[in-house]
């Protein structure tokens, strides 16, 4: 086994492959750009190095820094993660170069995989069944459209060195084939540097079951398969192990077709098959067809995990260490079943927009594996995957499984950012999902019931205001009074609406709320806010946002009461000289239209020159003096219509 | 020392006792509950069309959430100009802002326009008086039309009228002690002086006015015709005049600029007490209702008062064999070290001088004083005047009088005559004066005061030979009997700010506790006695 290797990569892969390593006693250095000095992975590893820029292409990009990290601090190997430079065979060979270990599969390996068209030729020949396509060299847009017509439609164009949905798209109608081309193109050629495309049969009722598989070089055993169906716009946002409706034979075929794929390249490592299976009258063991295959750890190997209660990085680490395969394909053994819940900075209403934020709060619930790169008063930046979190449960049947998921959504703790944690929950307890009627089209199709914004209560909204009056703790004096108790008042905002929410404070263990006509008792008891018996939400305040974590969190926004604009109470519509002075400037005239702060004359006094700004939007209705003219304090220079 | 209690909660006499205590607590929440409503419903109704908050609401968004608010004169004025004047139109308290204790004078525009009536001014003064003694910084909700014209004789010219708030807030504001004006309302005429004499003033626009005359007056006296908003309104008195300093946009916008500016005061309580853990004590205060005998003239040991104010009950009686009709000792009240004096029975020269001596004691060592005054007098006869019950009784006064650690008066009884002097009564200027609603203030009983007078009256018809008949003195006497039943009621006293305000007993604890925390933002100063008549 290796003493020290490196980590060629950041966030949550990062951490979890530490996590390993420090298990088998193996050293960890972490790399990291300007942006990540003080990220978790850095915190985590045993020593970590600065390799560049916030700009993957300066960091996390750069194998020649890489390599040299880990000559310097004497890393035996490097582990890449997924992305970045995981799948670059050059880099491999860098690294194979540099008299390191790489724990993954060789560049050959890589590159026979890395070009979609060549992978599936190959595929093809080894007897694993692929979806009718064109994978020609002939990248002419006119040719290519003559393929997709002769394909018939739907197509789906795919970048060849693509991955993770970029430079993908799907096309519908052949008048909208040239569009989408070009820009799978510019995509492709943005994100891998190759715009190399190819196009194939877009399957009906389409689910992606993958198969994990890993191989010492010449022989490969499989781990079963994973369903990644539920997907937006080719990102996985659910995955579990094994596929629902999976039958013995089924698994089995595409078990060995797997395995037939890995030893067709004698590969080395952990890697992932990918199929497209359709859907339409259940699985079928000639409906699978190969679409590609991962020559890397996957984001959602966790669930393979859980069923088989294997580490696959910990076989990584033995395989490239020179170790044979830890078990035969007979001692493998699968039990239960696991779904992973991806929790991503996304704004989900606004069409999935990529958020930002610090996470000014960040836990996860008891009983499931939350893999995270982030910690509470981390940053999500806009340089890297706005990943949080995978949330990784595991029950005896999928029902369990599925049901822990929902619960442990519903008790995640994140506030900072916009998440896709509502959403994720409505998958979770989405009625066909669970029944396992599971295709890649099923988030498209119930988008608008998935997106459903939960109201907060009245119960929450106390939960906020209390959380604004800093209320949770109070003096053994709070709410003395005399003959009776005082009415406080707090404004929230909630979605741009704001309402009032009052409370009378009894005594330190009680409080009287009332909010938009609904009266509320709260009580202190049992070491904890509760009203009518349930305890309130955990809630969390930053700055003047405050979340309370109920239904995937309640975002109020807590107006400050000194942020007022009262500039406005003078007359507006006069512009009036402030001092003595000549009037240098005049930049309007009759008619025109201002907006406030926009420039309406300078005046030049006491050797500045005072620029005089408009206080409001308007019209102006007279200019009352002209340049050059000498004006006392107070002139009225400028006049807007009124109101 | 923990003090043990005799008394029986499931006992007839308790039982007794509690809905005799909460009978007549009942009617002082009566009066109390009338006087927060203001000015009634429709004058309520008509200052929050206008936008405004209510006085209360004002009052509690000032405070910090949740702060206590410990009121003083809740029912000032009541009964006086045919209770025209509930509350005396006029919220005082201290409260919490920024965590620090700041009093709180909110007029009652609901109330006759915020006008002041004479309890309005003496309510004012005496929050100020307040102020001034514990260094607590001063928050005026101004919303007032000054000076209530019908009454002018009794609030403008005198010392203690309308002019001393702002004599008042000069030698505050000199002494350091911020004034901080909030201008709601109209501050017209002698009313513009709050917020011109204030450190900082803050004015709602569109909403406050300051001006030495208003609209109606400017028109009479010069003809010209301006709105008030242009008189005297806060884009005026911010942009123009500068009599005030900040513009707020409504009545929340200005209690957070004042919220503000108290935040930016840069105080802190001075090193006073040495504070210990607060701790409950072992006998629950709300069975003061059943251990304190409904009827005045029923003797009990206020050890059973005692024990249910103070930390864990301890009580480190002073000189407990000599002069046992008052109790002295040391004690805890929520962590602050305090010497009580209670009554215990009438006051006789041993104990004058044990009450003058703890009271030196106190002094010395800078311990706040708390006395529970249950009195009907100095023990009266010739062997007690001629062993020199009045020089004793001096003693007592002198060194309540002089001293200078904070003193605090509870009324748990009756409080009268001399005796009232001795135990730090309204004109020895105790810090705050609390009473209960059993309590009774006045010269001396309506029945000896009757009884005094029928002496009088017989031996003046005796003299002439007459005759008076039994039924004849009865009928003479009961007029002065109902009179001095009727002022010397704990209402009729609140009324008149001969106090500070009735409370509940069983929150005695808690008011005793906030009145000393009150009283510790001031320093405590060395005492100089005067000259004890030996």
């Amino acid at each position: 086994m290796f003493e020290k290797i490196l980590i060629a990569n950041r966030g949550e892969i990062a951490c979890r492959i530490i996590e390993t390593a420090r298990r088998l006693g193996v050293s960890t250095v972490a790399v990291y750009s300007d942006v990540d000095a003080g990220a978790k992975h850095v915190a985590l590893a045993d020593e970590a190095c600065h390799i560049g820029g916030a700009a993957p292409a300066d960091s996390y990009l750069r194998g020649d820094r890489i390599i040299g990290a880990a000559r310097a601090t004497g890393a035996q190997a490097i582990h890449p993660g997924y992305g970045f430079l995981s799948e670059n065979p050059e880099f491999v060979e860098a690294v194979v170069a540099a008299g390191l270990a790489f724990i993954g599969p060789s560049a050959d390996a890589i590159r026979k995989m890395g070009l979609k068209d060549a992978a599936k030729a190959l595929m093809q020949e080894a007897g694993v069944p692929v979806v009718p396509g064109y994978q020609g060299a002939l990248q002419e847009p006119a040719h290519l459209a003559q393929q997709a017509d002769a394909i018939g439609y739907p197509v789906l164009i795919k970048a060849v060195a693509g991955g993770g949905g970029k430079g993908m798209r799907r096309v519908e109608r052949p008048q909208d084939f040239a569009a989408a081309l070009s820009s799978a193109q510019n995509e492709a050629k943005t994100a891998f540097g190759n715009d190399v495309v190819l196009i194939e049969k877009f399957v009906q009722h389409p689910r992606h079951i993958e198969v994990q598989v890993f191989g010492d070089g010449t022989r490969a055993v499989h781990l079963f398969e994973r369903d990644c169906s539920l997907q937006r716009r080719h990102q996985k946002v659910i995955e579990e192990a094994p596929a629902p409706g999976m039958s013995e034979e089924m698994r089995a075929a595409m078990g060995t077709a797997a395995v037939c794929a890995a030893e067709a390249i004698n590969y080395s490592g952990a890697g992932t098959v990918e199929f497209i299976v359709d859907g339409s009258e259940g699985l079928s063991q000639d409906r699978f067809w190969f679409m590609e295959m991962n020559t890397r750890l996957q984001v959602e190997h966790p669930v393979t995990e859980l069923i088989t209660g294997i580490d696959l990085v910990e076989w990584q680490l033995r395989v490239a260490a020179g170790e044979p395969l830890p078990q035969s394909q007979d001692d493998l053994l699968m039990s239960g079943h696991a779904f992973e819940a991806r929790l991503y900075a996304e704004d989900v209403p606004k069409g999935f927009l990529p958020a930002t934020g610090q996470l000014s709060h960040l836990r996860f619930p008891d009983g499931c594996r939350a893999d995270s790169g982030v910690r509470t008063g981390d940053e999500i930046s806009p340089w890297y995957d706005p990943m949080i979190a995978k949330l990784i449960v595991h029950g005896e049947t999928r029902q369990a499984a599925l049901q822990k998921l929902s619960q442990a959504l519903q008790r995640v703790e994140v506030a900072g950012t916009t998440t896709n944690l509502s959403f994720l929950g409505a998958l979770a307890r989405h009625s066909g999902f669970a029944a396992g009627e599971v295709d890649t089209d099923l988030i498209a199709r119930d988008l608008n019931s998935l997106v459903i914004t939960h109201r907060p209560t009245a119960v929450h909204k106390v939960a906020a205001a209390m959380t604004a009056l800093d209320l949770f703790e109070l003096s053994q004096d709070a709410g003395f009074n005399l003959w009776g108790p005082l009415r406080q008042s707090v404004t929230l905002v909630w979605q741009g609406q704001p309402f009032l929410a009052e409370v009378r404070v009894l005594s330190q263990t009680e409080q009287l709320w009332q909010v938009e006509a609904q009266e509320l008792s709260v009580h202190f008891k049992n070491q904890r806010w509760e009203c009518a018996g349930q305890a309130l939400p955990v809630t969390h305040k930053a700055d003047d946002k405050i979340t309370v974590f109920a239904e995937y969190g309640y975002v109020f926004d807590l107006p400050d009461p000194l942020a007022r604009d009262v500039e406005n109470a003078a007359d507006t519509a006069v512009i009036q000289a402030p001092m003595p002075g000549l009037v240098r400037g005049l930049f309007v005239e009759v008619g025109d239209t201002v907006a406030e702060g926009d420039r309406l004359a300078v005046l030049e006094a006491m050797k500045m020159e005072h620029a005089l700004l408009s206080a409001r939007d308007g019209t102006v209705a007279e200019v009352l003096v002209s340049e050059g003219e000498q004006v006392e304090a107070g002139a009225a220079l400028v006049r807007l219509e009124d109101d | 020392m923990k003090l043990m209690s005799k008394a029986l909660p499931s006992s007839q006499a308790f039982q007794d006792n509690q809905a005799a205590h909460l009978e007549a607590l009942a009617i002082v929440a009566e009066a109390a509950n009338v006087a927060r409503v203001g000015g009634g419903e429709r004058a309520r109704a008509r200052h929050e069309a206008r936008g405004k908050m209510l006085p209360r609401e004002r009052v509690a968004n000032l405070l910090d959430p949740g702060s206590p608010f410990l009121e003083v004169g809740a029912t000032a004025a009541q009964g006086l100009y045919d209770n025209a004047a509930p509350c005396a139109g006029v919220i005082a308290g201290i409260g919490r802002v920024s965590g620090q204790e700041v009093m709180v004078v909110c007029n009652d525009a609901t109330v006759k326009g915020g006008t002041y009536y004479p309890m309005t001014v003496k309510k004012h003064l005496r929050a100020q008086e307040i102020a001034e003694e514990n260094h607590l910084p001063c928050i005026y909700l101004v919303d007032s039309g000054g000076a209530n014209l019908p009454n002018q004789d009794e609030v403008f010219p005198d010392k203690d009228h309308f002019g001393r708030i702002f004599y008042n807030q000069a030698r505050m504001s000199a002494k350091g002690i911020a004034q901080i004006a909030v201008v709601m309302g109209s501050c017209t005429a002698g009313g513009a002086y709050v917020p011109a004499m204030s450190d900082v003033t803050i004015i709602v626009k569109q909403q406050g006015t300051i001006f030495l005359a208003g609209p109606p007056l400017v028109k009479a006296a010069t003809g010209e015709v301006v709105s008030a908003e242009d008189l005297g309104g806060g884009d005026v008195h911010t942009r123009l005049s500068g009599v005030a300093d900040y513009l707020a946009e409504d009545d929340g916008h200005a209690l957070a600029l004042a919220r503000r500016a108290v935040s930016h005061l840069n105080r802190q309580k001075p090193a006073t007490v040495r504070w210990e853990t607060p701790e409950e004590p072992a006998y629950d205060p709300a069975e003061l209702l059943g251990v304190v005998p409904a009827d005045l003239r029923t003797p009990y040991d206020i050890r059973e008062v005692i024990m249910r104010l103070v930390d864990g009950s301890r009580f480190d009686e002073f000189k407990p064999r000599f002069g046992e009709t008052l109790v002295t000792g040391f004690a805890h009240l929520k962590g602050c070290p305090i010497g009580i004096i209670a009554n215990n029975g009438v006051l006789f020269s041993e104990a004058a001088q044990k009450g003058a001596h703890f009271v030196e004691l106190c002094s010395q060592r800078k311990i706040p004083l708390v006395f529970l005054q249950n009195i009907t007098g100095f023990m009266v006869g010739r062997k007690y005047e001629s062993e020199g019950i009045a020089r004793h009784g001096a003693k007592l006064v002198t060194a309540v009088a002089t001293t200078n650690v904070p003193k605090i008066t509870m009324l748990v009884g009756g409080s009268f005559g001399a005796g009232n002097y001795g135990m730090a009564g309204r004109a020895y200027s105790p810090r705050f004066l609390w009473t209960w609603p059993n309590s009774r203030i006045s010269v001396m009983g309506g029945a000896q005061a009757a009884g005094v007078l029928a002496t009088v009256k017989r031996d003046s018809i005796e003299r002439g030979g007459g005759t008076w008949s039994p039924e004849d003195e009865a009928a003479f006497k009961q007029p002065t009997i109902d009179m001095f039943e009727e002022q010397s009621h704990p209402l009729y006293a609140s009324a008149r700010l001969w106090d500070d305000g009735i409370i509940d007993p069983r929150k005695s604890r808690d008011v005793l506790a906030l009145s000393l925390s009150a009283a510790l933002n001031a320093p405590i100063a060395e005492t100089q006695f005067g000259v004890f008549r030996m």
